[in-house]
């Protein structure tokens, strides 16, 4: 009951909120080109200092208050932080060739040239790898053949190791009582001079602990590894399961699709770095164009241009972020903690600021001329080349790296628990 | 010196509740120097006499069986855990005191360790639709832990721990309140010595012994918690 009363909060108050927003925009704020130009720039010089100045300064602070010995002086060590990621901000424009000599120091061109050098970096990384690991995933050719029979196998291996820890464990146990009765004590060689003692003199009952230990680690480390393989097979049951449903064949049919567009993107991102080639006109315009040409069909090229490029920017941006989300969700699940949890936020926080940045910087291309130099007023003369060359560059590097690393991990895996 | 008995308890919690603090404090009377991740699952192996003090002194092995991992992780990894359920004597709940969540996340970690896992779903069941009824018949003794109590400042202690009260009560076990890093918490004597020896105690009962104090011969390992074998038993 109450999750009806909350979706239908939701859905009001969203109905509300967007309702309101179009009608505010679309009749009170945006009436002339001139308040749209001002508040875009201004967006953007909010968006800005935010990821400049607030964003890594809170981040150094979260950081210099986990550490415990420098809790007195927080706001001093942040501030030295936040200055030492000022200056490595400002080197990293160096080796680029992105400004022209008519700016000045403080302007906003220079903030947006490195923003959008990491971003643009950050972009090409994750394309590079989705556009490998998405017809990977999707499709059911790359599946290994898992049985029951090797789960059980690898199950019984695991707790055969649990019990040998265990057994090994309860002489430990028994050892330390019989010597806590008995009077010794078992003290851990502690600082420089218990080192030298132990040498000389060892209880024999201590000698024989710190050899168990050992064996102990050994079989501990065994148990993960078991563990862990246990999992992977477990998941790649169920990716074999999940395969033969109408989803999974439709999914499977999808990454034949997404497999051909990817190596055609690696071919483009090659032949752009090979030949130095620049687009001039955007897809949809070319492609419309392609279609008056050769079919004959009769099209009003700029109507349907302008209309058709728009829905399919606002699709790129939402999937690409989307995507992004996603990943970046998976990754921080795994490595977070209660201590961290507020760094790992902002740091996701930052992330999606200058990849939001330089989104705007990349888009440019995939609109129609006349609307390219509108992005360019408000952007500031950027050299836009540079960053397309750039992206296609990280995008090849990171598409190759990541077919090397998946090759690897797909071959080294099956050899190990196939039943023959 | 293996030829104890031996009766196998399960440490369950979120991650980063402190289990593997708690499990070394237990088991080597120390404090853990060093914390990291655990990965699949640790054990650790505690002597206990049951029925200290009385003629009826016997020693057994407890072995603390600390599993890692979430409650929201892949159901791949979740049934890779569930191989170490199998014949559990009883249940230590972990949560955080500093954290609501780990607290709530206790139902469904008893839950899936029971073998019932209800919703399979990132969905939450919140306390006023919880059912004690699920709990009525269960065999296995439990036990709330909650850790990192100097971290709660003195004004909300009250509150934290009327709430805590609220869930072991839920489970219908006893609750210790504790902090890991500091070993006075369970020095011999004071009173969360005595509930965990009584935990303990009781654990090593069930297993063991019949209402009327014969001892069970050894049963062969069953795959279900209180499967066939002790049904017989009514405890009114």
């Amino acid at each position: 009951m109450s999750f009806l009363v909350d979706s239908s909060i939701m859905i009001t108050s969203q109905i509300l909120f967007f309702g309101f927003g179009w009608l505010f925009f679309m009749r009170q704020l945006f009436k002339d080109y001139e308040s749209r130009y001002f508040h875009w720039k201004m967006n953007l010089c909010v968006i800005l200092l935010i990821l400049v100045f607030m964003v890594p300064f809170y981040i150094g602070y979260f950081i210099v208050s986990n550490i415990r010995l420098l809790h007195k002086q927080r706001l001093l060590f942040s501030c030295l932080l936040w200055l030492t990621f000022m200056y490595f901000f400002w080197k990293l424009g160096d080796p680029f060739p992105i400004l022209s000599p008519k700016h000045g120091i403080l302007s906003i061109e220079q903030l947006i040239s490195r923003v959008g050098v990491i971003g643009v970096t950050l972009m090409a990384l994750l394309s590079g790898f989705g556009a490998v690991n998405c017809p990977y995933t999707y499709m059911s050719y790359f599946l290994r053949n898992v049985t029951d029979t090797d789960i059980l196998a690898l199950e019984r291996r695991l707790l055969q190791t649990m019990d040998m820890i265990i057994s090994k464990k309860k002489r430990m146990a028994m050892t330390r009582r019989t010597m806590f009765q008995k009077g010794e004590v078992h003290n851990k060689p502690s600082g420089f001079w218990g080192m030298i003692k132990s040498v000389t003199t060892s209880a024999p009952g201590s000698e024989n602990l710190t050899l168990i230990q050992q064996e102990v680690d050994a079989l501990e480390e065994l148990s993960r590894q078991l563990f862990l393989e246990t999992a992977d097979l477990y998941a790649t049951k169920e990716r074999i399961e999940y395969s033969k449903t109408f989803k999974g064949k439709y999914f499977n049919f999808l990454g034949y699709f997404f497999s051909i567009y990817c190596v055609w993107k690696i071919f483009m991102a090659t032949i752009n770095i090979v030949f130095d080639r620049v687009g001039k006109t955007d897809p949809v315009t070319r492609g419309i164009e392609i279609t008056v040409n050769y079919l004959g069909i009769q099209f009003d090229v700029k109507f349907w241009s302008q209309h058709i490029s728009f829905i399919l920017v606002g699709i790129i941006i939402v999937t690409s972020i989307r995507g992004l989300l996603i990943t970046l969700t998976k990754f921080f699940y795994a490595i977070s903690s209660s201590k961290s949890s507020n760094v790992i936020v902002l740091l996701l926080a930052q992330i999606m600021g200058m990849y939001f940045v330089s989104s705007v910087l990349l888009i440019r291309m995939s609109m129609p001329l006349e609307y390219r130099t509108i992005v360019t007023e408000v952007l500031g003369e950027l050299q836009f080349n540079f960053y397309h060359r750039w992206f296609d560059v990280i995008f090849l590097v990171s598409a190759l790296s990541s077919i090397l690393f998946l090759y690897l991990a797909h071959k080294q895996a099956p050899e190990k628990h196939m039943a023959p | 010196m293996a030829s104890l008995d031996r009766v196998k308890v399960l440490v369950l919690g979120d991650s980063g509740v402190g289990k593997s603090s708690l499990v070394h404090l237990l088991c080597q009377n120390q404090v853990l120097g060093n914390p990291s991740w655990t990965v699949g699952c640790s054990v650790d192996v505690r002597v206990h006499d049951y029925k200290e003090g009385t003629p009826e002194e016997k020693t057994y092995y407890i072995e603390l069986w600390d599993v890692g991992g979430s409650v929201g992780s892949a159901s791949s990894v979740k049934s890779t855990r569930a191989v170490f359920y199998n014949s559990v004597n009883g249940i230590i709940l972990v949560h955080d005191l500093t954290n609501k969540k780990s607290s709530q996340n206790l139902y469904r970690w008893s839950l899936e360790a029971l073998n019932r896992d209800l919703v399979p779903t990132g969905v939450l069941v919140t306390n006023g639709d919880y059912d004690r009824e699920q709990f009525a018949d269960n065999q296995i003794p439990l036990l709330v832990i909650g850790t990192k109590l100097d971290q709660i400042h003195e004004t909300k202690r009250h509150e934290v721990l009327t709430r805590t009260a609220f869930l072991a009560e839920d489970f219908n076990a006893e609750e210790i309140n504790l902090d890991c890093t500091n070993p006075r918490y369970l020095a011999a004597g004071s009173s969360n010595a005595v509930k965990l020896s009584r935990f303990f105690d009781k654990v090593i009962e069930k297993r063991y012994f019949l209402r009327d104090g014969n001892q069970i011969p050894g049963f062969p390992d069953r795959k279900r918690f209180g499967g066939g074998s002790l049904k017989s038993l009514h405890y009114d």
